[in-house]
């Protein structure tokens, strides 16, 4: 039987239930249920996060000078975008500015971490939803020479270094262990990319874990290390000295010479790998724009990358903030993380219970209790779940909603949001893209769109990343070389009852972070992230999530082999570790109100 | 890209000769207990089925081990993953999923009984039923014991699986436990820090691979190799500290010529780790280079001992020279799981005192 949701979705579970658990290549566990039809077309769809950690719980108390350390803990993969949101968080309850140099090295980190993350997720999560490992061995390393030289100047792209790769690739199939690549969809007939295409790719593949290493350099030197680099409330940790006593103490001429020709890499090998990449896989996949789901719906954006230091209205953020409902994609809602009304979190699907279910809750006035319990229909055991019963609670995830609404966050929205604003810097890419691949401005609502608003953004970032170093050290050249601002650092100095929000646009998506904090220790710590909003349950009017509405109505060539599925899903970039919550010690109910 | 070799000829690569693996092979056997008969068919084994199968599992961690470990520059990881190991199970990075990833681990499991190694990033939670982490429909804890059981040796990757870190922090909502408590019997490594540095990870998976033994480890297992002296042993603003200068604010005129964070909260002279020597990110930097004290990541329990910025007052025999012998004494006096791992580990000592590389402490 068929049900429509109130945002629009028609669901059907009689079908024949497919389970995959664990979706491999994402952060943390995460668990899809679909059902598929007769002609196994996906009808139902069943997102479950299966980790819980509680870390908002374990800053209760805490000094919220320190909350930026236990924050970047949720995720070592978008590392430093919980630093970066939790500081900002602290600074906007203690009303700290920041200098002008630690904002644009703020900058350059998170667009560091963007370029990172997104290539990294590419290549070695999402890839092998496109690229068939086993196909390049059947590649003429000429003909692959060929199609690397038409589509860029990389430079790496000879037929002898394809014809190298492909001995070793041989030889490593040959050996019968195949590690990472064991059981993969290999001849899968989703694949669609010629030999030489997919040849090109794993050499690409390889590349890019070679570089990933050398990207995040900039971290290390602006933060002394990555994954997990330092950060501080007030500032960067990093002092500046160019030339005076000790100035190899400190960030110098070499250091920052070091970062500007990272930097040039950077932008070097997305603009000559990633994107000519990107547009070559997707010309074989334009015909597959399944996955669109909440895409053509709902979105919605902080904003970020504040191009003046402590101004985080519209006009100093670089990417761009709004919402957009109903389909209605000319109209830009504007977005207030304070709004009690606006952002709200509800449990009705999840493992946690609220005095009235029937609300939600703004993070403000979180109320967190566990109650991990199934539904009636449960298929197994609450310690051995075969299939779970999603009409009662069935995930660790709260289901975050703006007014009301199941929003998609993440790069295909700040996109769309940035082109419907009119923005060129989003709206010519886009464009451009669309017309090299003769496709309309509707192929964007797609698992293809997510991944080509990744692979664009992450240039868009490299090219940033630029732009901030110049503006840091045309700034250094004035004169000003302050990196942290201590004038509200002791904790006699802050005010007795204060709360905070701070936000970023993680590579994901919106990431924000609400504090309170009372005799100068945290009282309350919430964090509602992206892969909350994209992986969330229902809600209690039956509104499904955004993975859940963008595994609708695809096709499945073979339930038992889910590449339709992890290729949608991969699509958003799912972060598990991320979707933290308060969790309450056994027997004992938490109940955090604030104000 | 490197060749697709075998373990013979990456170790031969890297400097050692026939001769010598020769002996490594007679000194496995021995390690393992086999007779001299037994070190041509391990030589035999080594040159043509090279790569150890491992496996690597993950709890409630946040993937910075994994992440770290990609970031290796010597080995690349790329070489690591292609060339030494099989890694034949990595929710992270492998191909498949569902149904055929867990037919990926039991395949390797079944296949290679006793022979592979399982590396573990992240922690069980125990609470709930162990369903505050859950891998195909049940609690992690159940797959980590069953990977565990006919694994050769335990790695855990990093503070969550060697400590319990941020998530074991007070209160410790889920009960995340650290590896060692939830298995006894195994030689198990500890390689803690959050993350570990890429190539502490990839130098200890080398070291296991070309010298066939556990590495020599502390009363709390982790290697000597890496772990046996503190940041501020090696730190490079430590005549800084010995001359009385110090940074007293941020961004201070101290600060800018790199005088020494202690008085910034800097855990440097109580944490071990490799970060002031081996340092980040091919060497580039360490935190303490970059102007933040050390928080002690790679210390048991350090997100509950005061405010990272919080000046250290109780460090014991402060500028007395103390090993982390004497202090893990006191801090795994009462595990099970740390006379276990000694246990095996004198036993592959014992093996090797057999041999003629015995190494002086």
């Amino acid at each position: 039987m068929t049900v429509t949701t109130p945002n629009g979705f028609n669901l059907d579970s009689s079908g024949r239930r497919v389970v995959v658990d664990p979706v491999t290549r994402i952060e943390g566990h995460l668990r899809i249920e679909v059902n598929v039809d007769e002609n196994n077309i996906i009808r139902n769809a069943v997102s479950t996060g299966t980790i819980w950690r509680g870390l908002e719980l374990i800053l209760k108390g805490r000094d919220p000078r320190d909350a930026w350390a236990f924050t970047q803990r949720i995720c070592g993969v978008c590392t430093g975008t919980h630093a970066l949101t939790s500081v900002r968080a602290v600074e906007n309850a203690l009303a700290i500015d920041i200098p002008d140099n630690a904002n644009s090295i703020r900058n350059i980190m998170q667009l560091c971490l963007y370029v990172h993350d997104h290539i990294v997720h590419f290549y070695h999560l999402h890839a092998l939803d496109w690229v068939d490992v086993v196909s390049a061995l059947q590649a003429d390393p000429k003909a692959t020479s060929e199609l690397a030289q038409s589509i860029s100047p990389w430079p790496m792209s000879s037929p002898g270094y394809y014809r190298d790769l492909q001995t070793r690739l041989k030889k490593f199939v040959e050996s019968g262990q195949l590690g990472p690549f064991k059981n993969g969809y290999w001849g899968h007939p989703a694949y669609k990319l010629p030999p030489e295409a997919n040849l090109m790719a794993v050499a690409h593949y390889l590349e890019a874990l070679d570089f990933q290493k050398d990207l995040v350099k900039i971290h290390a030197i602006y933060g002394g290390k990555n994954p997990h680099p330092n950060w501080l409330v007030g500032g960067v940790p990093c002092a500046i000295n160019l030339d005076g006593t000790g100035a190899v103490g400190a960030v110098n001429m070499e250091r920052l010479n070091m970062v500007s020709s990272i930097i040039d890499r950077a932008i070097a090998f997305t603009e000559q790998v990633y994107i000519p990449d990107l547009v070559a896989i997707a010309s074989f996949y334009k015909g597959w724009l399944h996955g669109g789901g909440l895409s053509s719906k709902n979105l919605m954006s902080y904003g970020d990358i504040p191009d003046r230091a402590n101004d985080y209205t519209e006009s100093s953020l670089l990417l761009p903030r709004g919402a957009i409902i109903n389909g209605k994609l000319s109209e830009i809602h504007p977005v207030d993380l304070e709004d009690p009304e606006q952002i709200q979190e509800f449990v009705s699907h999840s493992w946690y219970k609220y005095a009235d279910e029937d609300k939600g809750l703004h993070p403000w006035d979180g109320v967190t209790d566990p109650n991990y319990v199934h539904g009636p229909n449960l298929v197994g055991t609450r310690t051995d779940i075969k299939a779970v019963d999603e009409g009662a609670k069935y995930s660790w995830l709260k289901a975050p909603r703006w007014r009301g609404h199941a929003m998609e966050v993440g790069p295909l929205a700040r996109y769309v949001i940035g082109y419907m604003q009119g923005n060129a810097e989003f709206k010519e890419p886009v464009d451009k893209l669309l017309s090299a691949l003769d496709v309309p401005i509707d192929a964007l609502f797609s698992t293809l769109g997510r991944t080509a608003a990744r692979g664009l953004e992450c240039q868009w970032a490299a090219e940033k990343m630029r732009y901030f170093q110049d503006k840091l050290m045309a700034n250094l050249k004035a004169g000003d070389l302050n990196t942290a601002n201590v004038g509200k650092w002791e904790p006699g100095t802050w005010g007795k009852d204060v709360k905070g929000v701070g936000f970023t646009e993680a590579p994901r998506g919106a990431l924000g972070h609400w504090v309170h904090i009372k005799d100068t220790k945290i009282a309350n710590y919430q964090c509602v992230v992206p892969t909350t909003w994209n992986g969330s349950p229902r809600d209690k009017d039956g509104n499904i999530g955004a993975f859940e509405a963008s595994l609708l109505d695809t096709p499945m060539h073979d339930p038992s082999q889910p590449l339709e599925i992890l290729r949608t899903i991969h699509s958003f970039d799912p972060c598990l570790a991320c979707s933290t919550h308060v969790m309450s010690p056994d027997g004992e109910t938490t109940v955090v109100t604030v104000r | 890209m490197a060749e697709l070799e075998t373990f013979y000829d990456v170790i031969r690569r890297q400097g050692i000769s026939r001769r010598s693996f020769l002996k490594f092979c007679s000194l496995a056997a021995a390690s393992m207990g086999l007779g001299p008969a037994f070190a041509p068919k391990i030589a035999h084994a080594m040159e043509t089925k090279p790569r150890i199968p491992v496996v690597w599992i993950h709890g409630l961690e946040c993937t910075c081990c994994s992440e770290s470990f990609i970031r290796s520059a010597h080995p690349l990881a790329k070489d690591v993953i292609l060339s030494m190991i099989s890694l034949d199970y990595d929710p992270v990075i492998m191909a498949a999923a569902g149904d055929q990833a867990e037919a990926a681990l039991e395949d390797t499991i079944t296949k290679y009984k006793g022979n592979y190694i399982l590396a573990v990033e992240g922690n069980p939670p125990l609470n709930e039923d162990g369903m505050f982490c859950i891998v195909g429909g049940k609690p992690f804890v159940e797959q980590l014991r069953h990977a565990a059981k006919d694994a050769m040796a335990v790695i855990s990757w990093g503070s969550c699986a060697s400590w319990g870190c941020v998530q074991a922090a007070a209160p410790n909502p889920t009960q995340a436990t650290p590896v060692h408590k939830v298995i006894t019997d195994k030689p198990i490594i500890k390689v803690p820090g959050c993350p570990p540095i890429a190539e502490v990870m990839t130098g200890i998976v080398t070291y296991l691979l070309t010298f066939g033994t556990l590495p020599e480890m502390d009363r709390q297992g982790r290697p000597k190799m890496f772990y046996s002296q503190r940041i501020h042993d090696k730190c490079y603003r430590r005549p800084h500290f010995d001359a009385g200068q110090f940074v007293e604010q941020w961004d201070d005129e101290a600060a800018r010529k790199g005088y020494c964070l202690y008085k910034m909260g800097c855990k440097g002279p109580t944490t071990y780790n490799a970060c002031s020597t081996t340092r980040w990110n091919e060497g580039v930097s360490f935190p303490i280079q970059s102007g933040h004290g050390c928080i002690g990541c790679s210390e048991d329990g350090f997100w509950d001992k005061g405010s990272f910025y919080d000046r250290l007052t109780t460090i014991p025999q402060f500028g007395v020279e103390s090993t982390a012998d004497t202090v893990g004494l006191t801090a795994a006096g009462a595990a099970g799981a740390a006379i276990a791992t000694h246990a095996a580990i004198s036993a592959v000592k014992r093996a090797r005192a057999g041999g003629t590389n015995d190494k002086s402490e």
